[in-house]
């Protein structure tokens, strides 16, 4: 039951996109990010489409596996539909409904958003999907390392950020077998109401945390063991490079962004 | 055995993540029985599908097909059913003390028995009676549970689950990471409870030696099968199949195998020292010139 969350899930794969530098991908998706929200009309999110659709396969993700990771995000689309079909106000009126009126305008809008809520999120899967959490923070450490003349404590953030990623797992398993253990005992997750469910989790969330914190004591004095000190002076195993491939792609990513753009400051 | 089990399976197939790529079959067609009153021990390495196995006594996990009976009735019957089954079958996990959760040891130990809906007075008697069971001190019912020791947190969880008076007890490798000491206390513990209530252990473990003290009958799994059951004596005599299983058989067992590889004439299915000392005794015995 728990173990069917995918919170950032990771496809091991050895596709481009996969091989791709993190760094690469992160500007990538912030690129494509911006250029969605600059897109107005069917021809600018087709580029965009086509686009996704072309990393999409290059990384040869089953279809079925984006639909599953936009499933969480049903409710919101629909509202979003909803709410921009009904409150568009504009001058080609379809129908009426009590005072509920559907204009043209309003059609398109939703389709837009919907569309745009869809894309924005495949998009950022397919990030975290052909990227492993551990390359995903040491990218992300790499690109803000500028942060560091600030006194910003990036490498320490990187450093939480993965521990965190590492231990999402770890947690669930924990969850799922002290939920077992206080069932033997009784315990009854599932039945009653608000208040009784609410006091129900008490036997689970007290050994969790207390299970928590004991992991992160050791894992502390494990890391100190090995004379883990921050992030000065430490060098890595894995070393990040540029490729030929990166500077390749963060060109496309650019100039798909830059046609975009000018569509629609054409409107287009 | 004329008697009728008290918690059987039937052609017990548990399947994980049905119907993905990860899809693993824990357990093909298990029959495995527990007869009321008896010291059962169950033995498999990590993996085997032991743990999955006593998940279903007590209706943690569903079968994928087959059925689990208590008292002969399916207990997947009906969903009121399946939680009272839970009082009737214990089931003490592994390395319980992670589960301790209570201001005190003695809430926690009423805990099970709060949850069966029994009134004060009751409670009070039962949860009194698990902690003697387990050794622990009036003075330390109302101590923290944190503050205990390991071996101490172990007792109490183990109390929390006695404290049900279950018919069947089962308990997942119950002295894992004990010094030789806490192991040879707890389970004298069990044995304590197993003879005063006439209750059914079941004792899950990797570790011949332990169950095999103890042990009425054995119960192996490997690979989510029931290759062998009997007496440790008849389990016994499988010594190099149990040994291909990456399962060794106790000690003494195997130096009395290979003595007998050797050329002697000897009984092979003794498991204990007591017996190996009489087996040899009655040799010496037979033979004056030695």
């Amino acid at each position: 039951m728990l173990k069917d969350i995918t919170l950032g899930q990771y496809f091991p794969g050895n596709t481009v996109v996969h091989r791709l530098d993190p760094r690469t991908k992160l500007l990538l998706t912030v690129v494509y990010i911006a250029a969605l929200f600059l897109a107005e009309q069917l021809v600018s999110y087709g580029i965009l489409l086509a686009a996704l659709a072309g990393c999409i396969a290059l990384a040869k993700l089953k279809p079925k596996t984006i639909l599953k990771g936009l499933k969480p995000v049903l409710v919101i689309l629909i509202l979003t539909a909803v709410l921009n079909l009904f409150y568009t106000p504009g001058e080609t009126v379809l129908a009426r409904v009590w005072i509920f009126t559907i204009t043209l305008e309003g059609v398109w809008t939703a389709f837009f958003m919907v569309l745009r809520i869809m894309m924005l999120i495949t998009g950022t899967f397919l990030l975290t999907y052909t990227t492993s959490p551990i390359l995903l923070t040491d990218g992300l450490e790499s690109l803000l390392n500028p942060l560091k003349k600030l006194h910003v404590p990036v490498h320490e953030l990187a450093m939480m950020m993965s521990i965190a990623l590492r231990f999402i797992p770890t947690l669930i398993e924990e969850t799922d077998k002290i939920m077992s253990a206080q069932r033997a005992r009784g315990a009854d997750f599932d039945s009653g109401n608000l208040i009784q469910k609410a006091k129900a989790l008490l036997p689970l969330l007290v050994p969790l945390f207390i299970s928590a914190f004991r992991r992160a004591d050791e894992l502390a004095v494990a890391m100190e063991c090995r004379c883990y000190h921050g992030g000065e002076g430490r060098t890595r195993m894995r070393q990040l490079k540029y490729e030929r491939r990166d500077a390749l792609a963060l060109i496309f990513g650019l100039v798909i962004a830059a046609v975009v753009g000018v569509l629609g400051w054409m409107g287009l | 055995m004329i008697l009728e089990p008290i918690l059987e399976t039937r052609h017990l197939t548990h399947t994980y993540s049905m119907g993905t790529p990860f899809q693993r079959d824990a357990l093909t067609s298990v029959d495995f029985t527990v007869y009321p009153g008896e010291y059962l021990g169950v033995i498999g390495h990590t993996g085997s599908g032991k743990s999955t196995l006593i998940q279903h006594l007590n209706g943690l996990l569903k079968p994928t097909s087959g059925t689990v009976l208590f008292q002969g009735q399916d207990i997947w019957a009906a969903k009121e059913r399946t939680r009272q089954i839970r009082f009737q079958v214990g089931l003490v996990f592994q390395y319980p003390e992670y589960q301790l959760f209570e201001e005190t040891v003695y809430k926690d130990i009423a805990f099970g028995p709060a949850n069966m809906g029994l009134d004060g007075k009751e409670i009070d008697r039962r949860v009194r009676q698990a902690a003697e069971f387990v050794g622990l001190k009036e003075a330390t019912l109302e101590k923290s549970p944190f503050e205990l020791s390991g071996g101490q947190k172990r007792r109490v969880a183990i109390a929390g689950v006695i404290a049900m008076e279950p018919a069947v007890l089962v308990l997942d490798e119950p002295t894992a990471g004990l010094d030789p000491m806490g192991v040879e206390s707890i389970l004298k513990n069990i044995r304590d409870y197993h003879e005063a209530k006439n209750a059914a252990i079941v004792m899950v473990s990797h570790s011949m030696e332990d169950v095999a003290r103890t042990a009425d009958r054995l119960v192996v799994v490997n690979d989510g099968k029931i290759p062998y059951a009997g007496t440790p004596r008849e389990v016994f005599s499988h010594g190099a199949e149990l040994e291909a299983m990456g399962l060794g058989i106790p000690k003494v067992t195997s130096v009395f195998h290979r003595l007998r590889q050797l050329g002697l004439d000897i009984d092979p299915s003794v498991y204990t020292m007591e017996e190996a000392v009489s087996a040899l005794l009655a040799r010496k015995g037979g033979r004056r010139s030695c």
